[in-house]
């Protein structure tokens, strides 16, 4: 579909680019919109947060991004290609936990690594292991570790097959509130070593201004992006400067959530 | 020092079973003995009869729990999967499953005549509906998580199936399949005692129709059942093993 000519040294594709995404569901015969029409566009390596009130569809809007359901109408490209179905090559981060139990920790890294000769996918194995903190945990089952060390995997297990993309569908929400602190410190870690493009979709305005190169505010149901802030601070970010409290009323203003309770 | 208070404890009870035994077997005209029932042991020994009639059970129980099996596990995944065939088969389900498969006896002789079919028919039936019913529960309360996942990571759908949704519904199917394996042995037992001349059920109709045997009937019944433990402890270990032990705990994440 893309015609547009591609300049010298410049890539002509973003990583993602999402144009009149409409999705709707039958409801006893009449359509009900979830999603009104959404364009976005993120480039490789870019770390975006997607906030919106509850039930406005954020969580549908990644699933539709990670192939998991088909849009009414409109298209998600990734590096130019149409999006037809969930791939490897962009992992979804689920809400609940969706390390598999009957998997040991290696066990459950190494799930999308079958492809790979043993030596290597060993290899590829430790290396995550290390990079999210389970060491001495690879023969562990999943009900032997703390609802953190579980979330931790399942980040593992996603970089593991070194996709372009994640997308993560409030990955801290089920945590309490320490580890969920620890748990953005590791990701934004994470983040900056392996580089992946990251959208996180999530209901906390805090996370989203701590985490995000740039924060898309949701409108209530049906979706649509009302409000794109950038958020040009550096890492790590004081929760209590005065820039942060200012973005963070901004979004809760375009929320439309009153401040003062 | 626990585990020689728990056998102290076992002797004694079992002490107490011979005690109580003894004393109404002296009051009762039909009740043999434990020692009569110990040499009934014997008798059926030395006739050869103990280890035939007990391969002949076990063996129509493999063949009968097999087919089962290989029948119930495909249909039930298939209802778990999808909602619809689970409203259109649910009635029928519900009106066979509490039919014992006893009930079907004369039209299993009517339909299979004298011989091994009949009986395996009947555990057939008996095991079927346990092993069905479970394992459609177990890939209906796949938590979906682990299925997008699944087809996240894997390319095809029959990978998902592979290393996804079977391993996830096990424990449940682990417990229709220990469940089946009871009734199993239960009906193999009813089910001898009609159609066929060997197995344990036909040596306990044998022992009574043939002198009144009761020393051998109460041979046969203990010999069913410690078999029936045996078969029941061997399931029992699956569900111990460190790959199924997940779904077995309160606490497991599922």
């Amino acid at each position: 579909m893309s015609t547009a000519p591609a300049l010298p040294g410049i890539d002509a594709h973003p990583k993602l680019s999402v144009r009149g995404l409409y999705l709707s569901f039958d409801d006893g015969g009449k359509p009900r919109p979830i999603l009104d029409g959404v364009d976005l566009t993120v480039e490789a390596g870019e770390f975006v947060c997607l906030v919106g009130p509850s039930g406005c569809g954020k969580s549908t809007l990644l699933h539709v991004l990670g192939g998991f359901l088909q849009p009414t109408s409109g298209s998600v490209e990734i590096d130019g290609e149409e999006v037809r179905g969930p791939d490897p090559r962009r992992i979804f981060v689920f809400q609940e936990s969706a390390v598999f139990p009957w998997l040991t920790v290696e066990g459950n890294i190494g799930f999308g690594l079958t492809h790979l000769p043993g030596r290597e996918r060993a290899e590829r194995i430790a290396h995550y292991i290390d990079l999210v903190g389970l060491g001495g945990f690879e023969r562990a089952f999943p009900h032997q570790l703390s609802g953190g060390m579980k979330q931790r995997l399942e980040v593992a297990r996603a970089l593991a097959v070194n996709p372009d993309v994640l997308y993560m569908d409030e990955p801290f929400a089920s945590l309490d509130y320490i580890t969920r602190m620890e748990m953005r410190r590791e990701l934004l870690r994470i983040w900056q070593r392996e580089r992946k493009t990251i959208l996180l979709v999530t209901h906390d305005i805090d996370e989203a201004v701590q985490l995000g190169d740039r924060v898309l505010v949701l409108s209530a149901r049906p979706a649509r992006i009302r409000q794109t802030l950038e958020i040009p601070m550096p890492h790590p970010r004081d929760a209590g400067a005065p820039e942060t409290i200012r973005l963070r009323s901004r979004i809760l203003d375009e929320i439309g959530v009153a401040k003062n309770i | 020092m626990k585990r020689i208070e728990s056998i102290l404890w076992a002797a004694l009870g079992g002490l107490a079973v011979l005690i109580v035994w003894q004393a109404a077997a002296a009051q009762s005209a039909v009740l043999p003995t434990p020692w009569k029932v110990v040499r009934g042991f014997a008798e059926l020994a030395r006739k050869g009869v103990l280890v035939d009639y007990t391969f002949a059970s076990l063996w129509r129980v493999a063949r009968g729990y097999l087919l089962a099996v290989a029948l119930a596990l495909p249909a039930g995944a298939a209802l778990g999967y999808y909602a619809g065939a689970r409203r259109n088969m649910d009635l029928l389900i519900q009106i066979l499953r509490p039919i014992s498969p006893l009930a079907w006896m004369p039209m299993a002789v009517v339909w299979f005549g004298v011989g091994d079919a009949a009986p395996i028919f009947l555990i057939f039936l008996g095991a079927f509906f346990p092993i069905l019913l479970w394992t459609a529960e177990g890939v209906r309360t796949v938590p979906r998580a682990f299925l997008l996942a699944g087809r996240n990571f894997c390319g095809s759908h029959s990978a998902v199936v592979r290393r996804v949704l079977i391993p996830a519904a096990f424990p449940k199917i682990l417990i229709g399949l220990r469940a089946a394996l009871g009734i199993a042995w239960l009906v193999v037992v009813a089910a001898e005692m009609i159609a066929v001349n060997s197995g344990l059920g036909y040596l306990i109709i044998d022992s009574r129709n043939a002198g009144q045997r009761y020393d051998l009937v109460i041979a046969g019944m203990l010999l069913i059942g410690a078999i029936g433990l045996i078969l029941d402890g061997a399931l029992q270990r699956a569900e111990k093993l460190k790959f199924f032990a997940w779904g077995f705990r309160h606490d497991a994440n599922v």
